[in-house]
C-alpha cells in the first residue's frame, strides 16, 4: 500500500513537472522554429537591409519590411494616445474614489470587453469607426476612405483598455492607504492626494502597465487588419491606409508556398514579432515584479 | 488659492468619472451596434444548417460549420490545456511552495508568455504543420489553440492556488498524504473555483481567437468528422462573410457576430457564476 502510495508520487510529480516545463520552454521552441524557417532569407539578405528597405517586391525577391513596421508602430503609437488618458483616470476613479456599487458593476464590464473577440471589435470598427474617420477626414479636407492608421488606432484602443485598465487597477491597489491619510490629514484635497501619493509613487507600474498595453496592441491582427487598409506603404498621416506587421502575416498565407523566400520573409516577420513583443513584455514584467517585492 | 485646488479636484474627479462611465457605454454601444445590425439576418437557419451550394451568393443555409467547428477546437485545446496546465498550476503551488524566488521566476516567463500574439503562435503552428508534413486540419487547429491558451490556463488557474492558506497545504502533509496527494485531493478541492474560472476563460479564448487557427484549421463547409478534416471557426467564417461584395451574405455575417457574441457573453458571465458558487464551500 506504501509502495503504491509512493509510485503514484512519482507518477503525478514527474508529470506535474514535465508539463510546466514543457510550457517554460514554448517561447524557446517557438522562436526556434520560426528562425529555422527564416534563416534562408537571412542568408540573402542583411538584417539591416531588411528591416530599413521599403522595397516589398515579393515575386522579385525584395523584402524590405520598413513599411510594415513604420505601419504597425503608427497604428499602435495612435492607439496608446488614446488608451493612456482614459485608463489611469478610469483606475483612479475606480480606486480611489468610486462607490462599491460601481466596483462592482465594472468589473464584469471590463471582464466582457476582455473577452469579446477581435474579430467582433473587427466589424464594430467597420460599422462604427471607419465611416466616422471618413467623415472627419472629410471635415478636414482631406479625402479618405476611412480604412486608416487612425480606425486602427481607434479600435485597438478600446481593445487594449481592459487589459491596461486591470493592470493599473491592480497596481493602485497596493498603495498603502496609511500613505494617502498622512497627506490627506495635512491639508492636501483628495485629488491632490491622489496626484502626488498615488500616481507619483507609482510611476514604475503605471509605466509597466502602459508598457504591456503597447505590447498587446502591437501584436493584435485581425480586429486592426479589418479596418486598416492594407496598403504597402509608410503612413504619412493618421488618414492614410497603413500595413501593420500582424496584418501582413495573416493575409499572405495563403500564396506564401507559391512565391520563392516569401514563406521564410513572412517567418521572419513572426519572429520579428515575437522578438519585439517578448521582449517589451520580459522588460516591464521585470519592471512590476520588482516593485511587487519592495 | 483655495478655490483653485477645489476647482481642480472637482475638474479631475469628473472627468474620471466621465471616463469610467464611458466604458459601460461603450461595452453597451458595441454589443448595440453587433446586434442591430445583425438581427435582420439572424434566424434559426443560421444556427442549425451548414452551407448549401450559393449560399456565399444569397443561397440557403447557415453556419452551423463554423460553430461547430469552433466548439470542437476549443473544447479539443482546453482539454490538453487541462492536462498540461493544471498539473503545471499544482506544481507551482505545492511543490515549489518553499521556494518564493523560482515561484516568482516562473511566474514572471507565464506572464510574458501570456503576452506573446496570437498571429506568432498561428505562425509557429503552421511550420509544426509543415514539419509533421500534416494539412490544415482540426488536429493542427486544436494544438496550435492548446499551446495558445495553455499559460493563461496555469497563470487564471495559479492565481486562485496561491491564496490558499499554507497551514493547510501543512495539515495535510502533517496527517501523512504525499505530496503529490496533497495537491490533487486538497490543493486542487479548495482551488476548484479558479480551475472552473480557467477552463472558462481558456474555452472562451479558444472560440474566440481567429489569427491563430486561420493558418492551421483552414476552412470547409462540412462538419469535421475526423481529425485529420479541415474545420471552419466562427471568427474566419464572420471575417470571410464580411469581405463579401453581396449585401445578403455581409448580413450573414453581422448574424455570425451575434451568435459569436452571445457565446462568449454566455461563458463569461457563466464563469462568474460558476467560480462564486464553487467558491462556497471553501475552507476559510
Amino acid at each position: 500500500m506504501q509502495f503504491k502510495r509512493q509510485i503514484a508520487d512519482r507518477l503525478n510529480g514527474s508529470w506535474m513537472i514535465i508539463s510546466l516545463s514543457t510550457i517554460l520552454v514554448l517561447p524557446l521552441v517557438i522562436g526556434v522554429g520560426l528562425y529555422i524557417k527564416a534563416a534562408p532569407l537571412l542568408e540573402d539578405v542583411s538584417l539591416f537591409s531588411l528591416i530599413f528597405s521599403s522595397e516589398w517586391a515579393p515575386s522579385a525577391g525584395e523584402f524590405g519590411f520598413r513599411p510594415f513596421i513604420a505601419g504597425s508602430v503608427h497604428v499602435t503609437l495612435l492607439s496608446f494616445l488614446f488608451t493612456a488618458p482614459v485608463c489611469l483616470l478610469a483606475a483612479i476613479y475606480l480606486t480611489q474614489f468610486s462607490t462599491r456599487t460601481l466596483v462592482k458593476i465594472m468589473h464584469p464590464v471590463i471582464d466582457v470587453l476582455a473577452g469579446l473577440p477581435s474579430v467582433i471589435y473587427g466589424v464594430w470598427g467597420i460599422l462604427i469607426i471607419v465611416p466616422l474617420v471618413a467623415g472627419i477626414a472629410a471635415f478636414f479636407g482631406t479625402a479618405s476612405s476611412g480604412y486608416s492608421v487612425l480606425s486602427g488606432g481607434i479600435v485597438l484602443a478600446v481593445m487594449c483598455i481592459p487589459y491596461t485598465l486591470n493592470m493599473l487597477i491592480e497596481v493602485f491597489n497596493t498603495v498603502p492607504s496609511g500613505l494617502k491619510e498622512a497627506s490627506l490629514s495635512l491639508g492636501a484635497t483628495r485629488w491632490e492626494a491622489v496626484k502626488h501619493v498615488v500616481i507619483r509613487g507609482n510611476y514604475p507600474g503605471i509605466i509597466s502597465a502602459f508598457g504591456l498595453g503597447i505590447a498587446k496592441a502591437f501584436g493584435e491582427t485581425i480586429a486592426v487588419m479589418m479596418v486598416v487598409g492594407n496598403v504597402v506603404k509608410v503612413p504619412g498621416s493618421p488618414f492614410d491606409a497603413a500595413y501593420p506587421l500582424p496584418a501582413l502575416i495573416a493575409n499572405n498565407y495563403g500564396e506564401m508556398l507559391s512565391i520563392p523566400m516569401y514563406d521564410s520573409a513572412l517567418m521572419f516577420a513572426a519572429l520579428l514579432l515575437l522578438m519585439i513583443i517578448l521582449f517589451i513584455n520580459l522588460f516591464f514584467r521585470y519592471l512590476i515584479h520588482k516593485t511587487k517585492r519592495q | 488659492m483655495k478655490r483653485i485646488k477645489r476647482v481642480e479636484e472637482k475638474f479631475y474627479i469628473g472627468l474620471s468619472a466621465f471616463m469610467t462611465y464611458s466604458l459601460i457605454a461603450v461595452l453597451a454601444f458595441i454589443i448595440l451596434v453587433i446586434f442591430v445590425k445583425g438581427f435582420g439576418a439572424l434566424s434559426w437557419d443560421m444556427v442549425i444548417k451548414v452551407p448549401k451550394g450559393g449560399y456565399y451568393y444569397g443561397g440557403e443555409g447557415g453556419v452551423l460549420n463554423a460553430i461547430a467547428g469552433s466548439l470542437y477546437i476549443a473544447l479539443g485545446a482546453t482539454l490538453i490545456a487541462i492536462v498540461i496546465g493544471m498539473p503545471a498550476a499544482l506544481y507551482l503551488n505545492v511543490h515549489l511552495i518553499r521556494y518564493r524566488r523560482t515561484q516568482n521566476t516562473i511566474r514572471y516567463f507565464l506572464d510574458a508568455l501570456w503576452g506573446i500574439p496570437s498571429i506568432v503562435y498561428g505562425a509557429f503552428g503552421f511550420t509544426l504543420m509543415l514539419f509533421f508534413g500534416m494539412n490544415a486540419s482540426l488536429l493542427a487547429g486544436i494544438i496550435t489553440v492548446a499551446l495558445l491558451i495553455s499559460p493563461i490556463m496555469v497563470r487564471t488557474f495559479d492565481e486562485v492556488l496561491s491564496t490558499i492558506p499554507k497551514g493547510l497545504h501543512e495539515a495535510s502533509l502533517a496527517l501523512g498524504s504525499t505530496r503529490s496527494e496533497t495537491a490533487f485531493r486538497v490543493i486542487f478541492k479548495q482551488g476548484f473555483s479558479g480551475f472552473i474560472t480557467a477552463i472558462l476563460l481558456s474555452f472562451g479564448r479558444g472560440i474566440g481567437d481567429a489569427a491563430s487557427v486561420l493558418f492551421t484549421a483552414g476552412y470547409t463547409d462540412n462538419i469535421p468528422v475526423n481529425l485529420d478534416e479541415p474545420a471552419a471557426t466562427l471568427p474566419l467564417a464572420i471575417f470571410f462573410q464580411l469581405g463579401s461584395p453581396i449585401p445578403e451574405v455581409r448580413d450573414r455575417a453581422y448574424a455570425s457576430a451575434i451568435i459569436l457574441t452571445v457565446i462568449i457573453l454566455s461563458i463569461s458571465l457563466g464563469a462568474r457564476f460558476l467560480s462564486k458558487r464553487y467558491s462556497k464551500t471553501n475552507l476559510k
